[in-house]
């Protein structure tokens, strides 16, 4: 599919450099970059949230005009002729505005009007815009009435209208569950398939850089390399390990891995623990660890992009210890059998529509449990009902032993909770929110400042004690509003996709801190998008219109869906081919 | 760089801008909110001013104390009964109409002292002591007026009766223009539609401009053809049919509701309500266009176009009383010449001495600020 | 004891978030300071500069003494003679004066047979208002000189001499009765802002979540919204009751207790509504659309620039509801005729009421958005 024609980019940028004005002096976003794109090619941009991506797609669209450097969209350059170049590509943003009191219908004449789109090609057009998307059904529907996924494919489909040959997409797959990310891959390969089209893709989801020809890494503003996946994964080959304990979760065993020498990055998986390391000699085990099998595995993208990261990113100190938060285990880690969250026959209804139906599981004290589930799959509502945050309408919900519903405020007392969005005062400084949460849970004098101490401490939060919190580096926001979940030693903790919008180094890390704490004890329940994440729990259910479709540890679920044409499925293969499955019964030919 | 925002009228100019109209027609409909805005609030506005603001004095208690009852005190309180203004309330005594008045049961007391009809027989001095509520003053003012008036009608009618006394020797002849019953509701209802007009001009272009803005639609907009020229067109259009529909309703009100007279003529009165609601819409694609964020707009709209348009527009206090500062500052309110235009519309007709100065001054507001937006808006998001 | 250090807590929090943010201090200050300076310097009655004309066909001395009177007075503006009959239309048409003063041919005539002579006054009514006060100015200039004209040709003063005073305000200051009243608005718009916005910006901003999985229970979380709303409620209102003594002069006869029980009151129910309107809105924008749709109604209807007893007797009963009518009557009470507790019950028990029935509300919709 890749023209071998250098020569003639369709799109060149060749010192680009855009700063902000910020409260010190001025903040760099794109430093210096050059790049092009071969038409008919799927470029990947990859980087974390803050990295520059979403600039460098205004740049190109000519909604900023860069400090210095050029840029040349199909021999037009986007600062001085923005029109020539929005007349021409394709530009899908993040967050793509679909007028949602418009049908399907109209938002795609919105566009073709825009765009001038003559009348006679207009129903061909859209008619292969419909059955692409798959909206065909939908189309007097209220865009507002989509459900996640389909709202981007109607995005894509506005977008795709009047034939652009470049078409820009700011990570069109934020926010959409691994089912519809795959559906609307599934539509971009068609495209350039189809249509020769040009595509540039930025995304925060490491795994999909597979999909592309082409890679460019962007971090901190800066291009950390460039070139087709097999090129990064070749770099790392044999450097990629598994390490196995029999019959043991390796999870308390990671941080000494990580700090072995010559050990690059190291991640749970299940109850393995995935190595890169410096060279393709396998590791030593750390000391003391027992029994350990290590044996190579492929390598992976993710494994370049955190070598090509952690070079760059100096000063990780990885004698550090991972700090105890915790004055006293809760009830001295003893983890077997002992129940910490019981859910029963657990059912909430919005009207008709029933959103959770006869939910059952049980989470084992010092548990690391993950709930997993496509958009609209009762994920939310569950959760929220845990937190205490909904009544539900039916079941029993027991935390520590007491009934939720009959003792709220003891449930309340032993919970910490971590919002999706970041969910503390702003405009309060670090240590004013710290005072004030561990007020509410009743922390008081001189226990009360040590407490706020200590954590601060743990979660190098100190050095920033009297800045707001909305002013924060993302990184230590994050730390924050754990932080301050912590205060009162929660033998339970709940967390609503906690590293959405975290770079891969800081959710790393942020784990660490997780996995130290289910150590000690701590039952940790989370939910999350990204499915490398699921790897990292010891066992997760999956959601599915409100009723539980699969649960079990990572490995078993795996395992269900393992067959002859799929010897050694990933998570997300799992996930898709279970959620696929419950759609379409058993038997009726898909 | 950057190129003039106004690119001149590109090839596709109508195609683009009417989708925008008919995209921003089909919004206003499905949405309920701002058909609400455009239409409900001016009636309920309306309504609630109509009837709530009324500067009219009617019936006003007036205690009444005779220390002692004769003709001549009578037909004083007999002048005062058959005022539409003042209803006389009797108390016994002096210290118990104080209280009352104290108590604000009465704004005020007429007191007719022992002596009063003995005095009066024999044309001496007859001393007619009246005490007014200053707490409201201008209720208070209205209130002396009226008795007064009452005063010197029963002594023109002792007059008449008696001799030759030359008792008034200068008499006022008062003639008022255009509002002859002196109703405060008629000068009221015009100045409150240029306040409702403001409203839904400014704050209902505020809101909404703003939302594309908080959805993302905006950016998505910008990536296409459409030049911001033609995006505003595209705005400006359906709220300002929507505004001069809005404005329908609350003329339709005041002359079937109210009963406002209307003097002028329609042509007019649409033709000046245009030049406004231009002015108000340019307001409000200003204010969004600076705010982008529908929490922030809302405020400043009501900040800077609602307040004024009540206050500093002289529909309810008078601009020439102000303070010099402030009789200034009530030149850049545009309301302030559009209530002027809609009392003389209504009240006095079409006087071209009021209207023409008035309409070019409308004219150049609309002018500044559609000229301000358009150069300061661009397809940028910086 | 513990539960009342965490209401204090979550009190001390919404202090600051209140005035730690640049938009929300903006919220709490610059509005109802705008509104203090441009009401009560703006928002009067009285008339000063009125442009008016004069047609003189009298060519005798008593016209031009009782010319002189206008043009002296600071209350009128002379801009034009007229000479014709038809000039006059067109300066009242095009509103270059509100007045024309005509004096006839033979005004000075009668007066010197002892015949009643005439003064014509012809009115702009456009405004009516501003009309009635302009003649009343009239009236007075016109019956000061007759009076003096009796006394200087030694002819019999009238009989029954009118004497008019006005108690309270003297020389019938509008602003005496607008800037006490102002109190009561602007107090009646902070209350209800701080309150109407503060939840529906926690859950914009998610923190509402994260207060409702701590142990506080809901009355605790609306004490802590209660507070900070009376403290600055009580403060603002200090300021401008400050701001009217010291910059207006505004007489502060009654009692201070009086007044703040009024305000104690008052508060209460502005801080029940703005809770309500809190607890049934989801965002900030509903919540501002909520506390404006009240306030523009409740501030009309409160008697606040035109009396009550004006309005029709339907809406009459409808400002019973009204909570700012009451503290209007109290604040002006209050200020300009000495009253003290005793003279105002009427006044605090239906305040009273309206405000623990909000807050009784407020709290039942708080607790079943909660579930």
């Amino acid at each position: 599919m890749v023209p071998d024609d250098p020569a003639s980019p369709i799109l060149t940028v060749s010192g680009l450099l855009k700063t902000f004005p910020s409260p010190a002096g001025r903040e760099t976003a794109l430093n210096g970059i050059s790049f092009d794109l071969a038409p008919g090619s799927v470029t990947g941009l990859i980087g974390p949230d803050g990295a520059g991506k979403t600039t460098l797609m205004r740049l190109l669209a000519g909604l900023f005009i860069p400090d210095s450097g050029s840029i040349a969209v199909m021999g037009h350059d986007p600062a001085s002729d923005p029109l020539s170049v929005q007349g021409t590509i394709g530009y899908m943003p993040q967050k793509f505005g679909l007028y949602e009191d418009l049908t399907v219908q109209e938002n795609l004449d919105l566009y073709a009007d825009l765009h001038s789109l003559p009348s006679e090609g207009r129903r061909l057009r859209y008619a292969s815009l419909l059955s692409m998307t798959g909206l065909g059904p939908f189309t007097g529907r209220l865009a507002g009435n989509l459900s996640g996924g389909m709202k981007q494919k109607l995005g894509l489909a506005c977008t795709l209208v009047h034939r652009p040959p470049l078409l820009l997409l700011d990570e069109p797959t934020v926010g959409v569950d691994p089912v519809s990310r795959r559906e609307l891959w599934a539509i971009l390969k068609q495209l350039v398939a189809d249509e020769g089209s040009t595509l540039f893709v930025s995304t925060a989801y490491l795994d999909e850089a597979e999909r592309c020809d082409k890679i460019l890494i962007l971090y901190n503003g800066e291009i950390l390399g460039s070139g087709p996946p097999e090129m990064f994964r070749r770099e790392v080959s044999g450097r990629s390990f598994r390490a196995t304990s029999p019959g043991q979760s390796l999870r308390a065993l990671e941080p000494q891995f990580y700090r072995l020498p010559g050990i690059v990055d190291s991640v749970l998986q299940g109850n393995t623990l995935r190595l890169v390391s410096e060279s393709t000699a396998p590791p030593d085990p750390p000391p003391g660890a027992g029994q350990i099998q290590l044996e190579p595995v492929p390598a992976r993208f993710e494994d370049a992009f955190m070598v090509r990261v952690l070079e760059r990113a100096s000063g990780i100190d990885r004698s550090r210890e991972t700090p105890t938060l915790y004055d006293s285990a809760p009830r001295n880690g003893n983890r077997e059998g002992e129940t910490a969250i019981s859910v029963h026959d657990l059912t909430k209804r919005f009207g008709a529509f029933i959103a959770v139906d006869r939910v059952a599981f049980s989470v084992l004290r010092g548990e690391v449990f993950g709930l997993l589930g496509a958009n609209g799959a009762g994920k939310t509502t569950t959760f929220r009902m845990l937190a205490g945050l909904l009544p539900p309408d039916e079941g029993v919900l027991t935390l520590d032993g007491m009934d939720m519903r009959r003792s709220p405020a003891y449930a309340r007392q032993r919970l910490g909770y971590m919002a999706q969005k970041f969910s503390l005062y702003t405009h309060l400084t670090v240590r004013q929110n710290l005072v004030f949460y561990s007020s509410a849970y009743g922390l008081s004098g001189v226990r009360q400042k040590e407490r706020v101490q200590r954590v601060a401490r743990a979660f190098d939060l100190e050095s920033f004690f009297e800045t707001q919190s909305g002013l924060l580096p993302q990184g230590f926001r994050q730390r924050l509003a754990l932080a301050a979940a912590l205060m009162h030693e929660p033998p339970i903790l709940l967390l609503d996709e906690p590293t959405s919008g975290m770079d891969p180094l800081a959710r790393r890390e942020f784990w660490r801190v997780i996995d130290s704490l289910a150590v000690l004890g701590v039952t940790v329940m989370v939910t999350t998008h990204f499915m490398e994440e699921a790897e990292y729990c010891d066992r997760l259910v999956i959601l599915d219109r409100g009723r539980i479709l699969a649960v079990g540890n990572p490995a078993e679920i795996k395992a269900r869906v393992a067959g002859p044409d799929l010897p050694n499925p990933t998570l997300e293969d799992a996930f898709v081919t279970l959620l696929s499955g419950a759609a379409a019964p058993a038997g009726s030919a898909r | 760089m950057r190129r003039p925002a106004f690119p001149g009228l590109r090839p596709g100019f109508k195609g683009r801008v009417w989708a925008l109209i008919v995209k921003e027609s089909r919004q206003i409909f499905r949405d309920p909110s701002s058909l609400a805005i455009a239409f409900a609030l001016p009636f309920v506005l309306l309504l609630i001013f109509g009837y709530g603001i009324s500067l009219d004095a009617r019936h006003v208690p007036i205690a009444v104390v005779q220390d002692a009852r004769t003709p001549a005190s009578e037909g004083l309180v007999a002048g005062l009964r058959n005022s539409p203004w003042l209803t006389p309330r009797p108390y016994p005594d002096i210290h118990s109409a104080v209280e009352a008045l104290k108590l604000a049961r009465v704004d005020g007391i007429l007191w007719l002292r022992e002596d009063f009809g003995r005095q009066v027989l024999s044309f001496r001095n007859a001393p007619v002591h009246v005490v007014v509520d200053g707490v409201d003053a201008n209720t208070a003012r209205l209130v002396e007026g009226y008795l007064d008036q009452v005063w010197e009608t029963w002594l023109a009618q002792r007059n008449q009766r008696g001799r030759d006394l030359s008792i008034v020797p200068v008499d006022l002849e008062a003639r008022l223009w255009f509002n002859p019953d002196n109703r405060s509701r008629d000068f009221l209802i015009p100045g409150l539609i240029a306040v409702i007009m403001t409203l839904i001009g400014a704050l209902l272009t505020a809101l909404i401009v703003a939302r594309e803005w908080e959805r993302g639609t905006m950016e998505a907009l910008f990536v296409t053809p459409a030049s911001i020229l033609e995006i505003l067109v595209g705005k400006f259009v359906p709220y300002f049919v929507l505004g001069m529909g809005g404005m329908g309703i609350t003329v339709v009100m005041a002359t079937a509701l109210f009963r406002i007279p209307l003097r002028g003529s329609i042509p007019v009165l649409t033709l000046t309500s245009a030049l406004f609601l231009s002015a108000a819409l340019g307001m409000g694609l200003l204010i969004s266009t600076l705010a982008k964020n529908q929490f922030v707009a809302g405020q400043i709209a009501i900040i800077v176009t609602f307040l004024p348009a009540f206050i500093l527009s002289g529909f309810i206090f008078d601009i020439q009383s102000m303070p010099a500062p402030i009789r200034m500052l009530t030149h850049i309110v545009p309301a302030r010449y559009f209530v002027s235009i809609l009392q003389t519309v209504f009240l006095a007709g079409d006087i071209p001495s009021v209207i023409v100065p008035n309409a070019v001054a409308l004219a150049l507001f609309a002018l500044f600020f559609l000229a301000i937006v358009l150069a300061i808006s661009h397809k940028r998001l910086e | 004891m513990n539960r009342i250090k965490r209401i204090l807590r979550l009190a001390q929090k919404e202090f600051l978030t209140l005035l730690a943010d640049r938009k929300s201090r903006m919220t709490v200050i610059v509005p109802p300071l705008i509104q203090l300076l441009v009401f009560s310097f703006a928002a009067t009655f009285e008339l000063n500069n009125i442009p008016y004309a004069v047609w003189n066909e009298d060519p005798g001395l008593h016209s031009r003494q009782l010319l002189a009177r206008f043009s002296g007075s600071p209350n009128f503006h002379l801009v034009g003679t007229v000479r014709h009959e038809e000039e006059v239309a067109p300066l009242i048409d095009s509103r270059t004066v509100l007045l024309v003063l005509h004096v006839p041919r033979d005004f000075s005539r009668d007066l010197l047979l002892h015949r009643p002579a005439t003064v014509q006054a012809i009115v702009d009514g456009r405004e009516s208002n501003t009309a009635m006060i302009l003649l009343g100015y009239v009236r007075t200039i016109v019956m000061d000189y007759g009076a003096g004209y009796l006394s200087d040709s030694g002819s019999t003063p009238p009989l029954a001499p009118i004497v008019l005073r006005a108690w309270y305000n003297p020389n019938l200051k509008s602003r005496w009765f607008i800037v006490p009243g102002l109190v009561g608005v602007i107090t009646l718009v902070i209350s209800l802002l701080v309150t109407a916005l503060s939840v529906s910006r926690e859950r914009e901003e998610g923190t509402f979540d994260q207060l409702l999985v701590t142990p506080l229970e809901p009355f605790d979380i609306l004490m802590g919204k209660i507070i900070p709303g009376f403290v600055i409620g009580i403060l603002e209102a200090t300021v401008i009751v400050l701001f009217a003594t010291l910059v207006f002069h505004v007489p502060l006869r009654g009692s201070l207790a009086a007044l703040y029980l009024g305000l104690f009151l008052f508060i209460l129910s502005g801080l029940g509504v703005g809770l309500m309107i809190s607890s049934v809105v989801t965002t900030q924008q509903q919540g501002l659309l909520g506390a404006f749709l009240f306030m523009v109604p409740a501030i009309i209807l409160s008697g606040f620039a035109t009396p009550i007893q004006n309005m029709p007797k339907i809406i009459q009963d409808l400002t019973l509801l009204d909570p700012l009518r009451y503290v209007l009557v109290i604040l002006r009470q209050v200020f300009l005729k000495g009253a003290g507790v005793g003279d105002l019950w009427s006044q605090y028990g239906p305040l009273a009421l309206i405000g623990s029935v909000t807050m009784v509300l407020a709290a039942l919709f708080f607790r079943r958005r909660l579930g």
